[in-house]
């Protein structure tokens, strides 16, 4: 079994949106729509701020409220973990889309709900994420959290990082490096 | 401080900068799915209570709005999915978990159910009505034998209908003014209301509108109860959810939901139906069309103050508040 995961160092990340723009190439999205985007959240009170910038995206959640809610099992759990929407069986109903905290569906304009996949075409060849693959600063890192050996499995054991809104319950699989 | 930009750019149709995935479509349906559980719940109660005859307009002539009403409903529902082709998917499958799914089977069971029920009354109110076929006549007299059975079937789909309208928002974590379980039996409640208003509006007998004058004023004395606890539950909640609360309690939706769900919607007929039955004469209709229309601003409040409600980004809020 695998389990795979992403890393997003907060540290390395520039914001420079390749990231975005190499999905959005790789997989078709259309114009006006995107399935990661780049956050900016500053803190602090001048001149002491802290930026932190992250690329956010699905985060294929262990206990996704969206596969939960789904009345015709379209959203589901593919290999690895991976969420996926199956576009014949969804029927549009937008659950999926109000269940989901970190807003990261949308409706195609073909009519069913779309979002990241972690491009799984690209992965079942044993390749990474376009995103991932692309990101200049090598910022991102794509893996498999049940290989212990993997570089993700490592950098999660050694680096401090953090989940978004765990307290929501979803148990997300994209984690950010602080 | 805290400050955050989403510096990509993002977006996307019906999520940004507000969720709206759900229009008007959603809110009529949970609207008419709890009118349709109110008068099918009362007429089948008041059928097991042997009181087919005094109750008429409860029992027999409100279920004749029921197919309609939910054809409608059904409709809005079809009219909200974005793929269409593909709604015969909800058959295909049985999930637990979603709430959608369990509302699907309902409504599959409860129209077709609710049609025969309602069709066992109509020879009795329009004596001269002909069924045209054999095999229909013989339809209604096998299903006039089983009607007992139908009520208690009734009885608990009703219920489901009524309960789930509220629960199918409920399960939204995601959306903190919808995950609260209040919204179940506060939908079951103004769904039953709305039942006995419009028992109220088609009834002509002064027994039956007092019983149900009655039952409606304890139905709203009910969801004030609930709706004060609604806000006790957010403010003794989690940040997001005192957020939410917030969003009624000084925040955008204040007026429009005190004014028109509360004020006019509950206790401006709750008043009408004291006064009422102190002896003033005043037209049960007034009541009972407030009642509805609350109901049905309540519906679209809740649906669209949920989707305003969120965890992340909230900076988004701010912008458009």
């Amino acid at each position: 079994m695998s389990r795979y995961a992403m890393a997003i160092d907060t540290k390395r990340c520039v914001g420079c949106t390749d990231c975005v723009v190499a999905c959005q190439t790789e997989n078709d999205v259309p114009v006006g729509y995107c399935r990661d985007w780049i956050v900016e959240a500053t803190s602090g009170v001048y001149p002491e701020l802290q930026l932190e910038i992250r690329s956010e995206r699905c985060n294929h959640c262990s206990d996704a409220p969206c596969v939960r809610c789904c009345p015709t099992s379209a959203s589901h759990y593919a290999e690895g973990g991976i969420v996926m929407v199956d576009h014949d069986d969804c029927i549009g109903c937008k659950a999926c889309i109000a269940s989901c905290p970190y807003d990261a569906r949308y409706v195609h304009p073909e009519g069913y709900v779309d979002k990241c996949t972690f491009c799984i075409h690209r992965v079942k060849e044993g390749e990474n994420p376009a995103c991932v693959s692309v990101c200049p600063t090598h910022a991102m890192i794509f893996g498999d959290l049940d290989d212990k050996n993997s570089e993700i499995s490592k950098v999660l054991q050694t680096r401090k990082h953090k989940t978004l809104i765990p307290e929501a319950g979803t148990k997300p699989n994209v984690f950010y490096l602080l | 401080m805290q400050e955050i930009n989403i510096t990509s750019g993002r977006m996307n149709p019906g999520v940004d900068p507000l969720l709206h995935a759900w229009g008007w479509e959603i809110p009529l349906y949970l609207f008419l799915g709890g009118v349709v559980a109110g008068i099918l719940f009362f007429s089948a109660v008041y059928y097991l209570r042997g009181k087919a005859n005094d109750y008429k307009a409860a029992v027999k002539i409100a279920p004749l709005f029921v197919p309609p009403l939910l054809a409608l409903g059904l409709l809005a529902l079809f009219l909200d999915l974005s793929h269409k082709l593909y709604f015969w998917r909800l058959y295909t499958t049985i999930r637990w978990e979603s709430p959608m799914s369990w509302g699907a089977w309902t409504l599959l069971l409860i129209f077709p159910l609710s049609t025969a029920w309602a069709a066992t009354f109509v020879k009795e109110l329009y004596p001269q009505w002909d069924w045209k076929y054999e095999i229909l006549n013989k339809l209604d007299d096998w299903l006039k034998k089983y009607r007992t059975q139908m009520a208690w079937a009734l009885i608990f789909l009703a219920v489901i209908l009524g309960m789930y309208t509220g629960i199918l928002l409920s399960a939204f974590n995601a959306r903190p003014f919808w995950n609260t379980s209040i919204l179940g039996p506060l939908f079951l409640t103004s769904g039953l209301s709305t039942g006995t208003a419009v028992v109220l509006l088609i009834s002509k007998n002064h027994e039956e509108r007092k019983r149900f004058s009655k039952l409606d004023m304890a139905l709203i004395g009910i969801e004030l109860f609930l709706i004060i606890h609604l806000f006790m539950g957010f403010l003794a909640s989690t940040e997001v959810h005192i957020h939410a609360a917030h969003m009624f309690l000084g925040g955008p939706y204040t007026a429009v939901f005190w004014s028109f769900v509360v004020g006019l919607g509950l206790l401006l007929p709750l008043f009408a139906e004291v006064l009422e039955l102190k002896g003033y004469k005043i037209p049960v209709q007034i009541p009972a069309i407030l009642v509805l229309v609350g109901g049905l601003i309540l519906r679209f409040i809740i649906v669209d103050a949920g989707q305003s409600s969120r965890w992340l980004y909230k900076f988004i809020e701010q912008m458009y508040y």
